[in-house]
């Protein structure tokens, strides 16, 4: 029993970070169809910073500040500056994000140099607790948490909210809305740097646990096209989802068969393409 | 009339350019020195795999993010060939396409039934998720350290290709018998229908073409013809690693097509020689070329966002 509890719970904390990053992933892709390459970039930048933040000053939240500021701030001038002009230009927008890739991780590697690093856990979360006669890292259930009240947030956001309500119209149809006399400028920079924020907030939480290093951009990438695909690319219903189903079989998977744990991530998805294509809550487009 | 014509032929620019450059290329490992010479193997080897996608991007109007996935896996299958003591070209070149292919149809299944951006997604996603396998699965591939000691394979007839000039010439060869299959295909029957699919998939649906298969097809042999260029690679190489499969690559591929011009014969050719020696260029003066190449990338996109060649075409 305390075997099933403690995998489900060390699953959850991977599928809360993986929900942190697909979800900005999917909210850009839904709104604005850009396949943006350079998603794990938001994530390397920011937890470089919060490292050396956190080396300096030695304050987890300001890390978390100064690093998902970096994300924002990096969002925003990609859209802006350079991804705007190539709406809807697919081939165009994949060839810009990925010179950003380029550009950050040598970036990154020129600075922080080549040694893979772990984010310090914030102080008052470093210890343990006993779970059914067993350790578990308080700092993973403070994950748990963390991506569940995200998750709420984001949900009230797009329902609830009239910038929300707004993104729900764009993802249904962009023309309409502009027809509406609404800035959709503005909306696509909005949501572009909210993706941004959460990737680099990704990078800060999971930073403890996963850690940086060069070409973790990639990885993370790979992780956020393997939970849209499997939820559905475009619906923060199917990155929840997605990301559950994903955190939670490479977990057990591991833990039961750790001969085949390279495919625990990868054999979902390939039978979500099989059996349904647009993914569990995609719709199959216009 | 027949002198007019004569006249046109010489005053053709591709005359004056064409024989310097003929004599260029059949004396060019005499010329200089075995480092340009590599550089150019390197361009036909990319122009081979560039002229590939172009089959799925230029011709049949399919943006795959994921090519460098039959590069890859065709390059390993070469280590493993040669690793394993067979060392035939030609016996790698067919197994490489075989493998090419039969990645290209099982990812193809997946894969043809989303349109636009999901399509570019979901190919990504399949080639990375060999890349990840050839990353993590230490005890076949080697992992992130690759297969190294691959050396020149053979070919009979007594030739030698240990020397750069022999490989130099073979690859010639290879590619000009590549670009000659290549383009008796996209103009025959075949080659017009994916064209068609390319303009306008509906209305060749309502003409009774199954354009699931034809769209299956072009997949199939866009990944058995990057086969070719991915045997190539690692013979010239010596070695095989996870990046011959990655995202990398992939895009490298699609930022040869759009410079030279999709849907053109030898657009790609041109893109691949751009890209090879501007990275190769860029490696030389700096440590920071990632950087530099970047860099170079966005510049380009935001300059030529149709590629070099379409701001002439617009002109004319």
């Amino acid at each position: 029993m305390a075997f099933w509890i403690l995998q489900t719970l060390n699953g959850l904390s991977f599928s809360m970070l993986l929900f942190l990053i697909a979800a900005g992933f999917t909210l850009i892709f839904g709104l604005m169809k850009i396949i943006n390459i350079a998603h794990g970039s938001f994530y390397l930048l920011s937890a470089y910073i919060g490292l050396t933040i956190l080396h300096a000053t030695g304050s987890f939240l300001l890390a978390l500040a100064a690093g998902s500021l970096a994300a924002v701030i990096l969002g925003i001038v990609m859209e802006s500056f350079f991804l705007r002009r190539f709406h809807m230009k697919d081939l165009q927008q994949v060839l810009l994000t990925f010179g950003f890739v380029l550009v950050i991780s040598d970036l990154c590697l020129w600075i922080w140099g080549g040694n893979p690093q772990t984010l310090p856990i914030p102080s008052g979360f470093e210890g343990s607790i006993w779970i059914a006669g067993m350790v578990f890292p308080i700092y993973r259930l403070l994950v748990i948490l963390l991506g569940v009240l995200f998750a709420i947030g984001l949900w009230i956001f797009q329902e609830k909210t009239k910038i929300g309500a707004i993104v729900r119209a764009g993802v249904d149809d962009e023309e309409m809305l502009r027809g509406s006399g609404i800035n959709i400028q503005m909306v696509f920079a909005a949501v572009f740097a909210l993706g941004a924020l959460l990737a680099g907030l990704g990078g800060i939480i999971g930073g403890p646990f996963v850690g940086v290093f060069p070409g973790v951009d990639i990885w993370i990438l790979l992780l956020a096209l393997v939970v849209v695909i499997i939820g559905g690319v475009g619906s923060l219903k199917g990155a929840f989802v997605g990301s559950l189903l994903v955190g939670l079989i490479d977990n057990f998977g591991k833990a039961l068969f750790p001969q085949f744990s390279l495919f625990t991530i990868f054999a979902p998805m390939a039978i979500i393409l099989a059996i349904r294509p647009s993914g569990i809550f995609g719709r199959l487009e216009k | 009339m027949k002198t007019e014509k004569y006249s046109r032929v010489v005053k053709s620019p591709l005359l004056f350019l064409g024989i310097p450059l003929l004599f260029l290329i059949l004396f060019l490992p005499s010329l200089v020195s075995n480092y340009y010479v590599g550089l150019a193997i390197q361009i036909l080897v990319m122009a081979i795999f560039a002229t590939s996608l172009n089959l799925l991007v230029g011709y049949t109007g399919l943006p795959s993010l994921g090519h460098a996935a039959y590069f890859g896996v065709a390059g390993y299958a070469a280590g493993f060939l040669y690793l394993a003591g067979m060392k035939n070209l030609w016996l790698m070149i067919i197994l490489g396409m075989g493998l090419g292919a039969i990645t290209a149809a099982i990812f193809g299944l997946l894969a043809i039934r989303a349109k636009g951006p999901y399509f570019l997604i979901i190919t990504l996603a399949l080639a990375q998720v060999l890349w990840a396998i050839a990353f993590k699965w230490r005890s076949l591939t080697g992992g992130d350290d690759g297969l190294p000691g691959i050396g020149r394979p053979e070919i009979g007839l007594g030739i030698n290709l240990k020397a750069d000039p022999h490989f130099y010439y073979l690859t010639w060869v290879i590619f000009l018998l590549f670009l000659l299959a290549f383009s008796i295909l996209i103009n025959s029957p075949f080659g017009h229908t994916l064209r068609g699919i390319r303009e306008s998939e509906s209305r060749m649906k309502a003409l009774g073409c199954n354009v699931w298969l034809y769209k299956y097809l072009a997949f199939i042999f866009a990944g058995s013809l990057a086969g070719i260029s991915g045997v190539l690679w690692v013979c010239y190489d010596g070695f095989v690693n996870p990046s011959n499969l990655g995202i990398n690559l992939s895009i490298t591929g699609l930022l040869m097509l759009i410079l030279g011009g999709g849907g053109s014969l030898y657009g790609p050719a041109l893109g691949a020689g751009i890209i090879v020696l501007l990275e190769n260029i860029v490696s030389g003066f700096t440590e920071r070329w990632s950087l530099c190449l970047g860099m170079i990338y966005i510049v380009v996109i935001m300059l030529f966002p149709e590629g070099i060649f379409s701001v002439m075409r617009r002109g004319r």
